[in-house]
């Protein structure tokens, strides 16, 4: 599989990247991993006649940790993000979730950037980004600008991010309390059928903060604020959290597709759901 | 349609080629240098075969455009060993039967080769999730794990002879 030809550039800064997004406007696209990227170009369901490598970058690499305050470049790829101690230090369930992502070798060239910022509801980090109220550096030919994790996504493959604009970097607080991140898929390198994040803090078996997020299960990440709502301040029992739950699969909106119907979808929810709600709160 | 220069290491050698920037590195390997080691399965990023070393990872060359690899150090099956001196992964495939049709083996072994550096004594359940992207349609993986724990303890005990000839 070949894709249609194109021009290839390597800027070696962000503001020469925006400007050669300002120039094409529409037909240039920018690679990080490429892994969602070039299967579609291959298969020819996108033209795009500029390709531009943000690999020369170094601005948009790395993971920086200060006291609480995570910030991530968007070039880091996903083995760097488990790979990297001080990040399990502080948010350990970035590496539970990262290793569920693709495989050995996808992980070793696809980016956070790239998971976050293509929009496809399939993708990991949206959810994640999500759970943990992450906030989004764009830059554009208008400068940068900040967008909540929570707020970015519009449908599937749409996002808030200009056409002309560049994903920086991703920023969050170190979670509290206990977290989970489970995924149901077919095999290694399937995306979810089903997936769900959950931070949770339980104080005197009463829960005092909670965070809910779901993967593929709807056009966009899925932040539950409803069960969110229905969780914090009440008594930690198993009625609880059947009905947490179902309030979770509710929001939930996912589409039949070749992993399964729309029912089979709703009842593989509920299983993630319930399993990382209480493997969470085991681990507060 | 418009060419550009690449130049990289491949086993060691420096080569330059001229390619449209569209060229996947699989096939600049193939069919521009000849290192026809890596095969093509799926060109989906799904089985591994085309799995080569690039820049100390492994990657599925599939999946990378040729000026993506600008001024990398590639490694493939072809340079791990030699037929008069093959490489323990290959020896041990050969002795423990760790193929059949031998369509997924340069991935298999490429992606080990990386493996047992990052791990040299793992589990057979860690050598199984290592191995996760690659697939095979013969051998069910049994023979093809067995391989690599023997390989991966082959060059464990190697390396300790090394270590006492240099001490």
């Amino acid at each position: 599989m070949i894709p249609s030809a194109f021009k290839f550039y390597k800027p070696d800064n962000i503001s020469k990247a925006v400007s050669l997004m300002k120039d094409f406007g529409e037909e240039a696209r920018v690679i990080a991993g490429g892994h969602s990227l070039i299967p579609i170009m291959k298969q020819r369901l996108t033209d795009i006649k500029h390709l531009i490598d943000l690999s020369g970058i170094d601005e948009i690499k790395g993971i920086n940790i200060t006291g609480d305050e995570i910030s991530i470049g968007a070039m880091t790829t996903q083995v760097e993000l488990i790979n990297n101690e001080e990040l399990f230090q502080k948010a350990p369930i970035i590496r539970e979730a990262s290793l569920q992502i693709a495989d050995p070798q996808v992980r070793n060239l696809g980016t956070i950037g790239g998971n976050v910022a293509n929009g496809d509801p399939a993708n990991d980090m949206p959810g994640l980004m999500q759970l943990l109220d992450a906030t989004y550096k764009l830059s554009g030919t208008n400068g940068s600008r900040e967008v909540k994790a929570r707020d970015f996504y519009e449908g599937a493959y749409f996002t808030s991010r200009e056409d002309d604009e560049i994903l920086l970097s991703i920023s969050f607080e170190s979670p509290s309390g206990g977290y989970a991140y489970e995924k149901q898929k077919r095999k290694i390198g399937d995306y979810a059928t089903a997936a769900a994040g959950v931070i949770i803090k339980v104080e005197n078996n009463k829960c005092s903060s909670a965070s809910i997020a779901l993967t593929n299960l709807s056009d966009t990440p899925v932040y539950c604020n409803k069960a969110v709502d229905m969780i914090v301040g009440k008594e930690i029992d198993n009625d609880l959290l059947d009905r947490v739950t179902k309030t979770c699969v509710d929001q939930s909106d996912p589409v039949a597709d070749q992993r399964g119907p729309v029912e089979f979808k709703k009842y593989v929810a509920g299983i993630v759901i319930k399993k990382a709600l209480k493997r969470a709160i085991e681990r507060v | 349609m418009e060419k550009i220069n690449v130049s990289m290491k491949v086993n060691g050698k420096e080569e330059n080629l001229t390619v449209e920037p569209r060229t996947l590195l699989v096939h600049a390997l193939r069919e521009h240098l000849e290192y026809t080691g890596a095969h093509i399965g799926c060109s989906s990023s799904h089985c591994g075969a085309c799995t080569i070393d690039m820049n100390g990872k492994s990657v599925k060359s599939c999946t990378v455009f040729t000026p993506q690899a600008e001024g990398a150090d590639i490694l493939t099956v072809e340079g791990i060993g030699s037929p008069d001196k093959l490489h323990a992964l290959q020896e041990m495939f050969k002795e423990h039967h760790g193929l059949q049709c031998g369509y997924c083996t340069p991935g298999m072994i490429m992606r080990s080769y990386r493996f047992l550096q990052e791990n040299p004594d793992p589990t057979e359940d860690e050598v199984r999730f290592g191995i996760s992207g690659n697939l095979c349609r013969c051998t069910g993986y049994q023979n093809i794990v067995k391989s690599i724990m023997a390989a991966a303890s082959k060059i464990r005990d190697e390396e300790k002879v090394n270590k006492k000839e240099i001490a």
